[in-house]
């Protein structure tokens, strides 16, 4: 299988993936597990620094990149959490800084995850998110400086 | 059990007093009727509502007459000379009188309306606090607080120099009356302690508290949020200085609340904010303040808010606090031993007098979790700190799931409520 290329590609395999599930338990399952899936980060990374304000549960988020090329390790005590997190990831990673910045994340509503957060759960992955473009932006600033 | 201690009966007493039967399930559905949110589906479930400690819900009893009031009443207080502010006045003040009377105060002049525990609480810090306190003073507070009985404290003490002091709370969730006792000293100028813990449900030992600062002439005020909706408060009886409540949690309107105090204490202290309704006469040289209790209620008051809370009290009277009380210790005790037969799961506050609150872990699993699988049951219950970050701390976990029972739940919501945490612990090992 080729691996997909894109934002967009990503989220919508995502998408189909989510389609197979019609009971909610086993979609919540299935984001606990690829949570458990989720690549560590390193402990230097483990601060308040690098916490996510926000969040009821804590997360942590460790930016990597090379050039253009990003990508992101994340952590949280909280697995439902941590599946979400691993979802974005999944989707995010690896992407050019630039589309990045101009993702829109719609997957999100089409996984029909949104839509069973709490208000205060929606709030973290939208802190998360935001740190994410502000991370992609500080790079885009500096290569545009580079060049 | 004692409505006024929450002191439950052991069997042998219980073998010697009235038998503590469970309430007939029929009562317990008419009581249910009058309460509209109940009856609705939560993600295709019927909602079970067990979040009551966060706030309660609102008989029809309480909605009528906030609805009365704005159709037909509506009218600033105090001030007009026309027929409907005079209703209006007449209704707010009838309801300061079914307040006092509620909570066995001497008159209406030490009932002062605020938003509720929150600003009741702020408003002794600022006025009585900041007239009393001289540096090197001390407040003394227990480790089981909500944030609103430590950040009002820690701003006075800050800002008069004092210093909070903080009673010790054991493994079992209960106030450590030793260590409470060896704090209090000719430094201290004010106790203020929960009546009952909104995190773990602990009813504390308030005679014995109120008793042993007044051996030294210290005042005391009680923070009675989550006491007065479970037992039969009289602030006479129990001789405490202040006590502040909040309507919400007893099935009255969000927005309103109650601090009593002493008059003889109240008549001394300064207005806390200034405005419209507290004066006397203002001149640009100076102002004097209006009587008691008016002196403390600055702009106009949250009108509806106090005839709602009156109906909430009434509302109560009618079911009465035995009926609430067996229902809730059925409801506790029923809780608590199903939740335990769950594999990993801890409870966490195992004070003897507790009141409808149940505080959990399901092992390793974060709270913000399970609750949000609860969720999906249809079951509503609170995830978290509970406002109590320095409890939690000192009991060493993130937080807890807090199940906390109203009178109008069933047992079989908390059938519901053992077989979703059992499915949600499956879900998260």
């Amino acid at each position: 299988m080729t691996a997909p290329t894109t934002i967009l590609s990503r989220a919508q395999s995502l998408v189909e993936e989510f389609e197979l599930f019609d009971d909610w338990m086993d979609k919540y399952q299935y984001v606990i597990d690829l949570g458990k899936e989720l690549e560590p980060i390193d402990d230097a990374f483990r601060t308040e620094t690098h916490k996510i304000q926000g969040c009821q549960s804590q997360v942590w988020l460790q930016p990597c990149s090379q050039g253009r090329d990003i990508w992101f390790k994340a952590d949280s005590d909280a697995q439902i959490t941590k599946g979400l997190i691993a979802i974005l990831l999944r989707v995010l990673n690896h992407s050019d800084v630039s589309e990045i910045l101009q993702s829109e994340l719609s997957f999100l509503e089409e996984l029909e995850l949104k839509e069973h957060l709490s208000p205060t759960r929606k709030n973290g992955l939208d802190a998360m998110i935001k740190q994410i473009k502000l991370y992609a932006a500080a790079i885009q600033a500096s290569d545009s400086i580079r060049s | 059990m004692d409505t006024k201690t929450g002191h439950i009966e052991t069997e042998q007493e219980k073998s010697h007093g009235e038998i503590s039967k469970p309430i007939d399930a029929a009562v317990i559905d008419r009581i249910r009727a009058d309460f509209p949110t109940l009856h609705q589906r939560v993600h295709g479930h019927p909602l079970a509502y067990l979040d009551n400690a966060a706030t309660s819900q609102k008989p029809h009893a309480v909605l009528e007459a906030i609805e009365m009031y704005y159709r037909k009443d509506n009218s600033n207080v105090h001030r007009g000379v026309h027929t409907l502010s005079q209703r209006a006045t007449d209704a707010y003040e009838l309801a300061r009188k079914q307040i006092a009377e509620f909570i066995g105060a001497g008159s209406t002049r030490e009932i002062i309306f605020t938003r509720g525990t929150t600003e009741s609480i702020n408003l002794v810090a600022s006025s009585l606090g900041g007239m009393i306190l001289q540096p090197g003073d001390e407040i003394l507070i227990s480790a089981m607080e909500h944030h609103s009985n430590i950040v009002p404290w820690q701003l006075i003490c800050s800002k008069m120099g004092a210093v909070l002091q903080v009673a010790h709370v054991t493994e079992d969730g209960e106030l450590d009356i030793q260590d409470f006792r060896s704090k209090l000293s000719k430094k201290t100028k004010l106790v203020a302690i929960t009546h009952v813990s909104n995190s773990l449900g602990t009813i504390n030992p308030v005679e014995q508290i109120i008793a042993d600062a007044h051996a030294l002439n210290i005042p005391v005020l009680l923070d009675g949020a989550q006491a007065v909706p479970h037992l039969q408060v009289d602030v006479r009886d129990l001789g405490v200085d202040f006590y502040c409540l909040s309507s919400h949690k007893l099935f009255g309107p969000t927005g309103f609340g109650i601090l009593y105090g002493k008059e003889s204490i109240l008549d001394r202290m300064p207005p806390y904010q200034g405005g419209g309704d507290m004066i006397d006469q203002v001149d640009f040289s100076g102002t004097t303040f209006n009587e008691l209790p008016h002196k403390f209620e600055a702009g106009t008051p949250h009108i509806a808010g106090a005839i709602g809370f009156a109906a909430a009290l009434q509302y109560v009277e009618k079911v009465g606090f035995d009926v609430i009380q067996r229902q809730e210790a059925d409801l506790l005790a029923y809780a608590t031993e199903g939740l335990s037969s769950i594999s990993g799961l801890r409870i966490v506050g195992q004070a003897q007098e507790k009141a409808s609150v149940l505080s959990f872990l399901v092992g390793k699993s974060h709270p913000y979790d399970v609750g949000s699988i609860l969720d999906r049951f249809g079951i509503a219950v609170r995830t978290g700190h509970h406002c109590t970050q320095p409890l939690m701390k000192l009991l060493g976990v993130p937080g807890t799931v807090r199940a906390s029972f109203a009178f109008y739940n069933t047992r079989s919501e908390v059938d519901r409520l053992v077989e979703a945490v059992g499915q949600a612990g499956a879900m998260l090992a």
